[in-house]
């Protein structure tokens, strides 16, 4: 089953980083190695996590060793608000 | 006669060897403060470790090295040592590494470097892309193994007898293009740059540089590299890594270093205006920022708006937005604008510019353009106008920038054929459209197909050449153009590729194959990839893709469809 969390994020990167809301994401897709999402959006991605789900992910994290898919991002996320 | 880079370094050691040159700022750590001294003897022990080596003077040596100490004292051990430093962009995790190897070789081949300066974790990596025995390529130096620091003997130095029209560095522009195009430049040439440069900006002794630029890139390399370290004023360098990922870093190190001086690519004002939160802003005061200088991309009166708004309520200064139009060719800046006087914006009449290409003022009711100044050609740099004849044209006529000046570069890299191409009875002909004003530079656009993301120069060759190697793409049937957003400040680059499929299903998976094969390939990320029917593209009789035709007829489609471009 597919956690709200990825849910949410794949809407999210679908409707604002790519701007186009129609577009499946897959959980184990590779998001920053494949270009889907270009540097000059982590930031974003950083910020929407941060008001989201209210865990704050350092800019020295925003790279493909901490997270490359939707699984690990959701992953990281759950493990801080726990 | 006329110092060389060497001497200027031997006289910042003797004359004060504790001042500070450059600090390092790197995220996750302390800053680290580099003096002079420290600069001189570490680059003492990369002129020891060149020589073992059996560098000789006059030898390229190229640089794949990020921000920080270690580049510092390879680059300036090469310059000590009489060799010729290059640097080159560092693999980043987006890059195929196949792609990056055949870069390499590629630009090995044409620029023939004896040594090749990198990480031990990154060894493996240039070494798939010599050929030993073959290529010119004689030593591999990691930094793990330069000999430690040590107080130079300059006696020993060849560096200090290079003459002044030597060759003293490289600089490679970006693309499979523009990799094989290194630009030469002398001793001489970039001097005179720095003094008419220095000049143009009212350096002062107490002025203080902030930069995140690359160094494989002109706006990086010489005033944010070259110029603080060569003339003796302090430099606060970060890396481009760090910043994209918290541009807030930016405006903490002006604060804390009370830095006055700048140089930033036009989408980073609307990129720091919006991703900067008041957070991360507490307690800075940005009123010590002198001249921030608009350059390496076209300039946006709008962009410069935006980053006043965002950053008055922390001191910033409307006086310290500038211009600069520079390239590699000319070292760097060819104008200034916005240092002594405000800078200059006109509303020009969109019809007359564009169809008869001469910029007049807007009339009331008729769309016009707000067209921001680039300033006035620095005091060794004269710049003209010229039509397609090669003629000069008047003022407000729109014609290809030319420029002459005593800061050329020596030529193209071991590439006389491309740099006699380049050059029109002694003037240098820059390949942008503009128009001059009573001295004003106003740029208008370019004559080559070339995007412009981010300060980054790319041919759209090179992103269909990789649209074409997916399957299901027709070959030859792909066209990139980069499209301006106004939001970024930057252009967005489109691809448009023929299929057979009309799958729904089937074209976003070619679509997403597309954007993995071209970030693979090329580093640079797709905004758009629009997939069409067969004969979607127009063609000229020649066979060649027409972009400028392509373009517009897909911003008319997305029009039609009311999707935001």
């Amino acid at each position: 089953m597919t956690s709200p969390v990825v849910t949410q994020l794949a809407h999210y990167i679908a409707a604002e980083i790519l701007k186009q809301p129609g577009r499946t994401i897959d959980p184990t897709e590779p998001l920053l190695t494949s270009g889907l999402i270009d540097s000059f959006h982590l930031v974003d991605l950083a910020l929407f996590i941060e008001d989201n789900f209210g865990v704050h992910i350092d800019d020295t994290e925003l790279n493909a060793s901490t997270f490359d898919n939707l699984n690990q991002l959701a992953a990281m996320i759950q493990a801080r608000q726990a | 006669m006329m110092p060389n880079f060497s001497q200027l370094l031997q006289e910042h050691y003797e004359r004060h060897p504790d001042k500070i040159a450059v600090y390092l700022l790197h995220a996750g750590q302390a800053d680290r403060a580099v003096s002079y001294r420290d600069l001189l003897h570490g680059a003492a022990g990369y002129v020891k470790t060149y020589r073992q080596h059996g560098i000789q003077p006059g030898d390229v040596v190229i640089l794949i090295l990020q921000h920080g100490i270690d580049l510092l004292y390879a680059y300036f051990g090469a310059i000590l040592h009489g060799a010729i430093p290059s640097i080159l962009p560092f693999l980043t995790e987006k890059l195929l590494p196949e792609r990056y190897r055949a870069d390499l070789a590629a630009l090995i081949a044409v620029t023939r470097p004896t040594a090749i300066v990198t990480y031990t974790e990154f060894e493996h990596e240039v070494r798939a892309a010599l050929q030993p025995g073959k290529d010119s390529v004689r030593a591999l130096i990691l930094t793990s193994q330069a000999e430690t620091p040590l107080p130079p003997e300059f006696q020993l130095c060849a560096g200090l007898q290079r003459r002044p029209d030597d060759i003293v560095l490289l600089q490679h522009s970006s693309g499979t293009t523009g990799l094989q195009k290194g630009v030469a430049l002398s001793h001489q040439a970039v001097l005179n740059q720095l003094e008419a440069y220095r000049q143009a900006i009212r350096l002062h002794a107490s002025d203080v540089f902030v930069s995140w630029l690359p160094l494989y890139h002109d706006m990086g390399l010489i005033a944010c590299w070259l110029m603080p370290i060569l003339l003796g004023n302090p430099l606060v360098l970060m890396s481009p890594f760090d910043w994209v990922r918290a541009p807030y870093r930016l405006f903490q190190a002006v604060s804390r270093y009370r830095g006055t001086l700048s140089w930033l690519p036009n989408f980073a004002y609307n990129f720091c205006a919006q991703k900067v939160r008041d957070r991360d802003l507490e307690g800075i005061d940005l009123s010590s920022w002198r001249a921030i200088s608009n350059c390496s991309e076209p300039v946006r009166w709008e962009s410069h708006q935006v980053f006043y708004e965002r950053f008055r309520g922390y001191g910033l200064r409307y006086e310290a937005l500038a211009t600069c139009y520079a390239m590699a060719e000319n070292v760097f800046a060819v104008t200034q604008g916005g240092i002594d006087s405000p800078l200059l914006f006109e509303d020009i009449d969109r019809d007359s510019l564009q169809i008869e290409r001469i910029a007049r003022p807007a009339i009331s009711g008729r769309p016009s353009v707000r067209m921001l100044g680039c300033g006035k050609p620095i005091a060794n740099t004269e710049v003209r106008i010229l039509d397609d004849k090669g003629q000069p044209l008047p003022d407000r006529h729109v014609g290809e920038i030319a420029l002459r000046s005593n800061c050329m570069l020596t030529g193209y890299y071991n590439r006389p054929d491309a740099t006699r191409k380049a050059f029109l009875d002694g003037w240098y002909l820059t390949g942008d459209y503009g128009y001059l004003v009573n001295g004003e530079l106003y740029v208008t656009g370019r004559k080559k197909d070339l995007i412009i993301v981010g300060g980054k120069n790319i041919y759209p060759q090179d992103l269909e050449r990789l649209a074409c190697e997916v399957p299901g793409v027709h070959p030859g049937r792909a066209c990139a153009f980069g499209v301006f957003n106004e939001a970024t400040g930057t252009e967005d680059v489109v691809m448009v590729a023929e299929v057979d499929t009309d799958n729904p299903a089937e074209r976003q998976k070619i679509a997403d194959q597309i954007r993995l094969a071209v970030t693979r390939g090329s580093a640079i990320a797709l905004r758009y990839v629009h997939v069409v029917g067969k004969h979607w593209l127009v063609k000229t009789s020649s066979g060649k893709t027409a972009r400028l035709a392509n373009k517009e007829k897909f911003l008319q489609e997305m029009r039609e469809k009311n999707q935001e471009f």
